[in-house]
């Protein structure tokens, strides 16, 4: 799991590109604590080709990216 | 993969593109400068003046400096992102992600902001108005972008927020709410300049309206102007530059409708020099220090109205940078560069930066 939570734009974003260039993988975790990372983590995982689902983690935000 | 209509996309961007290129030629046309109907820096530095934090171009015969005045620009920019974000439920106080070093940066983008003769924003709005040494300008802000970006590639981060109390996330609105009611009461303690660029303001209400609007937008939209060309650089994400170009073309269709005059030419542009280098490196140092600090000072604005409390700490830098700028000659001029040791402090900025994004460079937690 990608823990960007804390993190303000770019930098989740940065960590979800750096996590999808080393390891591709089919399922990737991301959790990110504002509404803004949400978006563009979202944007950026859809233009990489994931599904994304989005649920509530411990009042935070937690991001599925399926391959 | 399920695709994003260019609407979607692109819409609501490019309305606050519009919208804030229609402000800022409407805000002229009511009385604020030529060419700086919304800059972030030259109105927070005239807030420093209006709290006689800095004095500069002091007149004995009128007894005030040429920059100083408590800009509602800033007030509403803050608290329109402050009401939406409340409504929204993104008020979220948080912060503590390297608050000194993010003050630091900032006094130094403030410095180059001066030295150049204006934020991001206005840089765009004098590409609109036909000031070609913004384009000099906005050369320097792409390259201090790019070298930001190295070092974002190489895991550069001031490290994590936490979150905080509501009254921490409320102080900054809060500050911004005492302003408004200092620029309304006008008392005597409080300085409003009677010459020069801080004497010629928009009416107060219309100033805050407008900027409340913008503020709305830019909360919502996530309107930045170092954003739009890192986030194109770094991920080839078009977004928030359609925004930047959005406010280029309104403002110079607005500036030809309006009659405020578009010429293009590097001389005798308003409230601006020609010092090329200058102007060049000035914004180096900005587009740098904006891409550590993860915005430019419109964003660094909106970010404070949300409860981020490390943009709050910013915005404070980016006051004191202005008192600094002022107060030690580094600030230019309509016509020169400043007379004070600029390139001592715009060369010991590039410094202090690099320190700070190679000590910050370390592998990220998590």
């Amino acid at each position: 799991m990608v823990d960007a939570r804390g993190y303000s734009c770019p930098t989740p974003v940065v960590m979800v590109q750096k996590a999808i260039k080393e390891q591709n993988p089919a399922t990737l975790e991301v959790a990110v604590d504002n509404q803004c990372s949400v978006e563009n983590v979202k944007r950026f995982a859809r233009n990489a080709g994931y599904q994304v689902t989005v649920s509530d983690f411990e009042g935070d935000f937690k991001l599925v990216l399926k391959k | 993969m399920e695709k994003e209509s260019f609407f979607k996309r692109y819409g609501l961007l490019i309305l606050t593109g519009i919208v804030v290129g229609g402000a800022a030629v409407l805000l002229t046309k009511f009385g604020n400068p030529a060419n700086m109907g919304f800059c972030i820096a030259c109105f927070l530095r005239d807030i420093a003046g209006a709290l006689n934090f800095q004095r500069a171009g002091f007149d004995a015969e009128v007894g005030t400096g040429i920059v100083q005045y408590i800009r509602p620009e800033i007030i509403g920019l803050v608290l329109g992102a402050t009401l939406l974000a409340v409504i929204r439920k993104e008020f979220r106080p948080k912060g503590g992600s390297s608050p000194m070093v993010r003050f630091v940066i900032a006094v130094f983008v403030m410095i180059g902001a001066l030295v150049f003769l204006g934020c991001p924003l206005r840089m765009v709005i004098r590409i609109g108005g036909g000031d070609l040494n913004a384009v000099v300008g906005l050369v320097g802000f792409v390259i201090g972008i790019l070298i930001g970006i190295v070092f974002l590639k190489r895991g550069f981060s001031l490290k994590r927020a936490y979150r905080q109390s509501m009254a921490e996330g409320l102080a900054f609105p809060a500050l911004m709410a005492a302003l408004l009611v200092l620029v309304a009461v006008a008392p005597s303690f409080i300085i409003f300049s009677k010459s020069g660029p801080g004497s010629q303001h928009a009416p107060l209400l219309l100033a805050l309206i407008v900027a409340a609007v913008v503020g709305v937008l830019a909360q919502r939209s996530r309107l930045c102007m170092v954003g739009g060309i890192r986030d194109a650089v770094l991920f080839k994400d078009f977004r928030l530059i359609s925004a930047f170009l959005a406010i280029i073309v309104t403002v110079m269709v607005g500036n030809l409708l309006v009659g405020n005059g578009l010429t293009f030419s590097f001389l005798e542009q308003p409230v601006a020099h020609n010092e090329a280098l200058w102007n060049l490196l000035g914004m180096v140092l900005v587009g740098w220090g904006s891409v550590l600090l993860g915005g430019c000072p419109l964003r660094q604005l909106i970010l404070a109205g949300e409860g981020n409390t490390d943009s709050a700490v910013t915005v404070t830098g980016f006051i004191v940078g202005a008192a600094v700028a002022h107060n030690f000659g580094l600030a230019s001029s309509a016509t020169d560069i400043g007379t004070g040791p600029v390139a001592l402090a715009v060369i010991g900025g590039f410094v202090v930066l690099a320190v700070i994004s190679v000590a910050n460079m370390a592998k990220m937690e998590g």
